[in-house]
């Protein structure tokens, strides 16, 4: 358990059973009076926020979580599995927690998957994935302009937006947090 | 003001701008300036004390055996019981898990009292203090701060407790004090519809809700205690001061019973204040958060802004 006085931001805390973080966090105490301890707490599942206070007295839910290294193997379609880097244990993780971020996902790669009470709830690629564009316009030559952009898809049909000067072929790199194109790697 | 020449390593040091150092320096030479006019005395009492004054929701840092002030109340009647009749003191308090953006754990308090005074009689202080800061530090009485504007040479607004909280929040906690209520609603509703454009003096706290002030003769069930928000920040405290060591001794208790509900560790007996309070005259004391003016004064968002890290 927590006590009120460990609050602060970024801290995750559990709350009718389920996990939070506290993304916003407000100490304030009038003359005389107790402590009240305001937060805005962000639900881990749902992604959902709430303005929460708390007291002094209170005591406040450590949620169960855990991260482990794992590695990404093969995907059924509606679920992706995972196998953890010392144990060899494979895990499911339901393709709605990944969301768009399925499509960054390659053989082998390294990742963070996180579970509460044993179950896994969220997955951490690493920041950058390096992906070939498989189809756009052509490029025009010459033009390295990068404020001005077209549509490209990858392999796997994931839509982004990249420079005219990127071709098929190229290898870009991949912001996995914002889904956006970051720079390009290699001419293909 | 003195010239303040920066090192040349200055700008690589998180420290507040020189700008806010040389408003602080200015500030209390300000109101050291105000107190010595008026006949007080500036005291220094110990930082490190064996006994704090136990307050139901300060908790003391401590310090091997003792413990650091939460603040210099308790010394500072020791004092007034030996004679004194004006005293005043800048200096730093501490308290533990106080931390936010009106709160930092070490904080520097001024505290000043007066004998054969009630808490009305220490308005004219805190208004001319204030007027006399903004003159000498903004050359008017015109503060602006986090966009908001204030007139500090305008009349304060004065609203008792019973009435901001009937209007702002529904109910009367004279009537019928609920702590847990009472906190949540001077936080979340009524201090939000507090006027903001200009000082405004909370009075006539509910007796349970009073610290040490003396409860009203004429309505027990009010504390004379004072509050001075300006723009929203709770800046001054004030009260009609206890004179009675058989009652300082029941309000010790209770905050003692409280500490040892949470496991706080305790708090031995201040026998020397506890002889020194039956020869304590009339009087009353203010204290005010000079790190929290200087918040209002350079116009920075947080405590912190204005305090060396």
């Amino acid at each position: 358990m927590y006590t009120a006085s460990d609050l602060r931001k970024g801290l995750k805390i559990e709350v009718d059973g389920e996990p939070y973080e506290i993304v916003e966090f407000q100490f304030v105490k009038p003359g005389k009076g107790q402590a009240l301890y305001r937060c805005r707490i962000k639900n881990m599942l749902t992604g959902a926020t709430l303005d929460k206070t708390f007291r002094s007295a209170d005591k406040i839910g450590q949620p169960d979580l855990e991260e482990r290294d794992m590695i990404y193997s093969y995907s059924d379609g509606d679920n992706f599995v995972f196998m953890d880097a010392q144990t060899y244990e494979q895990v499911e993780v339901p393709s709605e927690i990944l969301g768009e971020r399925r499509f960054f996902l390659d053989e082998n790669i390294e990742v963070k998957v996180l579970f509460h009470n044993g179950h896994p709830i969220d997955v951490t690629l690493p920041y950058f994935v390096e992906k070939v564009i498989a189809r756009t316009e052509p490029g025009a030559r010459g033009d390295t302009a990068t404020n001005v952009l077209k549509s490209a898809q990858l392999e796997n049909g994931y839509e982004i937006q990249v420079p005219l000067f990127i071709n098929e072929g190229d290898v870009v790199r991949i912001d996995t947090r914002t889904g956006k194109y970051a720079d390009r790697v290699s001419k293909g | 003001m003195s010239e303040y020449q920066p090192g040349r390593n200055s700008t690589k040091i998180s420290t507040p701008s020189l700008e806010v150092l040389a408003v602080r320096d200015r500030l209390l030479q300000t109101i050291r300036e105000y107190f010595r006019q008026n006949d007080f005395l500036e005291v220094t009492t110990p930082s490190l004390v064996a006994a704090p004054a136990p307050e139901p929701h300060i908790r003391p840092v401590s310090c091997g055996a003792a413990f650091l002030r939460t603040s210099p109340e308790l010394e500072m009647k020791i004092v007034l019981a030996s004679g004194c009749r004006r005293i005043f003191q800048i200096g730093p308090c501490f308290r533990r898990d106080e931390q936010g953006r009106f709160h930092h754990p070490e904080f520097t308090m001024l505290e000043w009292y007066r004998t054969y005074a009630d808490d009305r009689d220490l308005i004219a202080d805190a208004r001319i203090i204030l007027q006399r800061i903004a003159h000498s530090l903004l050359e008017s009485n015109l503060l602006s701060w986090q966009g908001m504007q204030l007139d500090l040479g305008v009349p304060w607004e004065c609203l008792s407790v019973r009435e901001a909280f009937i209007q702002a929040a529904g109910w009367d906690p004279v009537e019928h004090f609920d702590e847990d209520r009472f906190n949540t609603d001077l936080v979340e509703r009524v201090e939000p519809w507090l006027p903001h454009d200009r000082p405004v003096l909370l009075k006539d706290y509910p007796a349970a809700a009073g610290g040490l002030a003396r409860l009203d003769p004429d309505d027990p069930r009010v504390a004379r205690r004072w509050e001075l928000y300006v723009a929203g920040i709770e800046l001054i405290n004030a009260c009609a001061e206890l004179t009675d060591p058989a009652e300082y001794q029941a309000r010790f208790d209770a905050a003692h019973r409280l500490h040892d509900q949470r496991g706080w560790e305790p708090i031995p007996e201040n026998s020397a204040f506890l002889e020194a309070a039956s020869y304590l005259p009339p009087c009353a004391g203010a204290a005010l958060g000079i790190d929290r003016l200087m918040m209002l004064l350079t116009d920075r968002p947080d405590i912190h802004d204005v305090l060396i890290p």
